[in-house]
């Protein structure tokens, strides 16, 4: 390093992502470092609170291996604080030698498809923010009047929304979902729930272990039809070869499931394979109503993979209300190149590329969703991370970070001070997942969360004076 | 996980050449770039084919010149080209299968990147490492909350 002192870094998002950068650069051997963590919203792990499943506490539960990085006193945490908004990358270049993104894909992807935007059709991904008290989604509607639900994708997250919205009132009031979502599914009119999957079970996205989950849910009946849980023979030669066993273990699962359904009852969860959305089609009111769908054949593409195709035969399906689940998508960082067709931060290894040079950008580093694209569970977030903090740290070795004019670590908050911007530190994160946790453990559940930014300033008065920052 | 992944981490530059430059300029790019193979572009910018080390050096071998003639006499043909969507298991297995190492990419029928069986193998090697990071997290809380082993 050219300059003295601590290499400063900046990283701007808290999900498992930033968390794995910050564990991987705080535990690099003889590298002097500082970083400050910058989240938009006023608590910290991203996708673990908004995203993993309310019903999944087991999983929340890495944040367990989060905490102490936040409390390391190289680090601080500005929650709050949004770049873009409150912080350029020229602030970042005035007082850090290096920033890294990760600030995850923050959008859905569409379908494509006529009647995509009628009312009553939702990104799942909407749907799930809501149901984990995102505070920008706290007030999205949804109409759970209707009696059938359709779910397009077949992910880990389109069987989460299909799990959620067959919950009973016992296992909803065993989550930590905001008081809004558990009484608006307590009061769900939804009968039917239709999970389309436009290949066939060796191709669905989903793992085992989810799929189990929902032959024992207590209030609905999963159903799989046993034409549509029949391999072809590419498929079937695709099992047989994969050296992944678990694929094979999850085909047996769904076909065991299509041979012998549970006993009914109130809620019948329907995983559909070979049928794909063709449009949604309004009611007299406007609003979605059903969607029709094409059957689907599966045929080999050059590669080697399976590929579905219309096979003609067409179905209709009753619906009002529907769930985009086809995928996440990034959205591009004020001052920053991007990538629009795989929706990420142009990148090598983590190093943002400029596309016009195809040169490194100085200084800029991505990591998680950002850099790959919405791929892989929690954990592939720690290898990824690994290779980023692997090529900064390279790059600090080598000399190519440029020295920041200021590297005062006082200049931040004094800077977000003058723009008037009111961050949450490390220290009121605890408080409020105290505050939390304890009206949580009043009512049986994990943790009660606060779902707006007023609420949550309200109470950290009302708890103690909140220290500016540690 | 399926060749975005992959290929989002690769910087989307891919070497390229056309059809009708002379087997030198290859050679001199293939040097130059420290790389193993070129795509070949059409007049239309459309994958026509792939210039590797391999049909190179068959050119060679078969004697007489080869420098001066151009890239579309030597390059393999009918190539297979990969789509964003496309698994990186079952692409990797037919690479193995097919004894070809690298994959261009196309998407509506542009070119957007290439893949090697290296990137392949790195990528899969840093899933799977994911996969065992989630797998050792979830044992050690199970361990922790039922006391399995103590």
């Amino acid at each position: 390093m050219s300059s003295p002192g601590p290499l400063r870094v900046a990283i701007i998002g808290s999900g498992p992502a930033a968390m794995y950068t910050l564990e991987h650069l705080l535990a690099e051997p003889e590298l002097d470092v500082t970083a400050d963590v910058f989240e938009r919203l006023f608590t910290p792990y991203g996708l673990v609170r908004a995203g993993v499943a309310p019903d999944h506490q087991k999983i929340k539960g890495v944040t367990r291996a989060f905490e102490p990085l936040l409390h390391d006193p190289r680090v601080r945490l500005f929650a709050s604080v949004e770049y873009g908004r409150d912080l350029a990358l020229d602030d970042l270049r005035r007082h850090y030698h290096a920033a890294c993104f990760a600030t995850g894909a923050q959008t859905d992807r569409r379908m494509g498809i006529p009647g995509e935007d009628l009312p009553g059709s939702l990104p799942a991904t909407a749907f799930v923010a809501w149901y984990n008290g995102h505070p920008d989604y706290c007030t999205l509607a949804v109409d759970l009047e209707q009696e059938a639900a359709v779910i397009v994708g077949m992910g880990n997250v389109a069987i989460d929304v299909a799990r959620i919205l067959c919950l009973t009132p016992d296992e909803l009031r065993r989550t930590d979902m905001p008081a809004y979502a558990i009484e608006a599914l307590e009061a769900s009119r939804i009968r039917e729930v239709h999970v389309l999957g436009r290949r066939g079970p060796a191709q669905a996205a989903f793992t085992a272990p989810e799929l189990k989950e929902l032959t024992t849910l207590e209030g609905a009946t999963l159903r799989i039809r046993p034409e549509e849980a029949a391999l072809d023979p590419r498929s079937a030669a695709e099992v047989e070869r994969s050296a992944d066993r678990t694929l094979a273990r999850k085909v047996q699962l769904i076909q065991e499931i299509a041979a012998s359904p549970g006993p009914p009852r109130s809620r019948t969860l329907h995983l559909r394979f070979c049928i794909a959305p063709l449009e949604l089609l309004p009611g007299p009111g406007g609003a979605v109503a059903a969607v029709r769908c094409t059957r689907t054949r599966l045929v080999a593409t050059p590669s080697g993979g399976i590929a579905a195709e219309p096979a003609g035969e067409e179905e209709v399906i009753p619906a009002g209300l529907v769930f985009r689940s086809v995928g996440y998508r990034g959205l591009p960082l004020p001052g920053l190149p991007f990538d629009d067709r795989l929706g990420v931060v142009p990148n090598r290894a983590g190093r943002v590329i400029d596309p016009a040079t195809g040169a490194p950008v100085p200084g800029c580093y991505v990591a998680g969703w950002l850099k790959r694209g919405p791929t892989g569970v929690i954990g592939t977030n720690k290898p990824d991370a690994a290779e980023t903090v692997r090529c900064l740290v390279e790059d600090a070795a080598a000399g190519r970070l440029p020295a920041p004019p200021e590297p005062d670590p006082a200049a931040i908050p004094d800077l977000l001070a003058a723009r008037g911007v009111r961050w949450l530190t490390c220290a009121d994160w605890q408080r409020i997942d105290r505050l939390e946790r304890e009206a949580g453990a009043r009512e049986g559940r994990p943790r009660v969360k606060f779902t707006s930014l007023d609420a949550v300033l309200a109470a950290l008065e009302q708890a103690e004076a909140p220290t500016s920052a540690h | 996980m399926k060749l975005a992944a992959v290929l989002a981490t690769r910087g989307a530059h891919v070497a390229t050449i056309a059809a009708s430059a002379p087997i030198a300029e290859a050679v001199a790019e293939l040097a130059a770039r420290n790389i193993g193979a070129l795509v070949v572009l059409d007049g239309a910018g459309a994958v026509a084919g792939i210039i590797s080390e391999r049909d190179i050096i068959r050119a060679l071998a078969a004697g007489g010149p080869v420098l001066d003639i151009p890239v579309a006499d030597v390059m393999t043909r009918d190539v297979i080209c990969g789509t964003l969507d496309d698994d990186l298991e079952t692409v990797l297995a037919v690479m193995t299968a097919g004894h070809f190492r690298h994959l261009p990419v196309v998407d509506n029928g542009q070119l957007i990147g290439l893949v090697t069986t290296g990137d392949l193998a790195q990528a899969l090697l840093q899933s799977l490492a994911g996969r065992v990071e989630t797998l050792e997290f979830r044992l050690e809380a199970e361990i922790e909350q039922f006391g399995v082993g103590r």
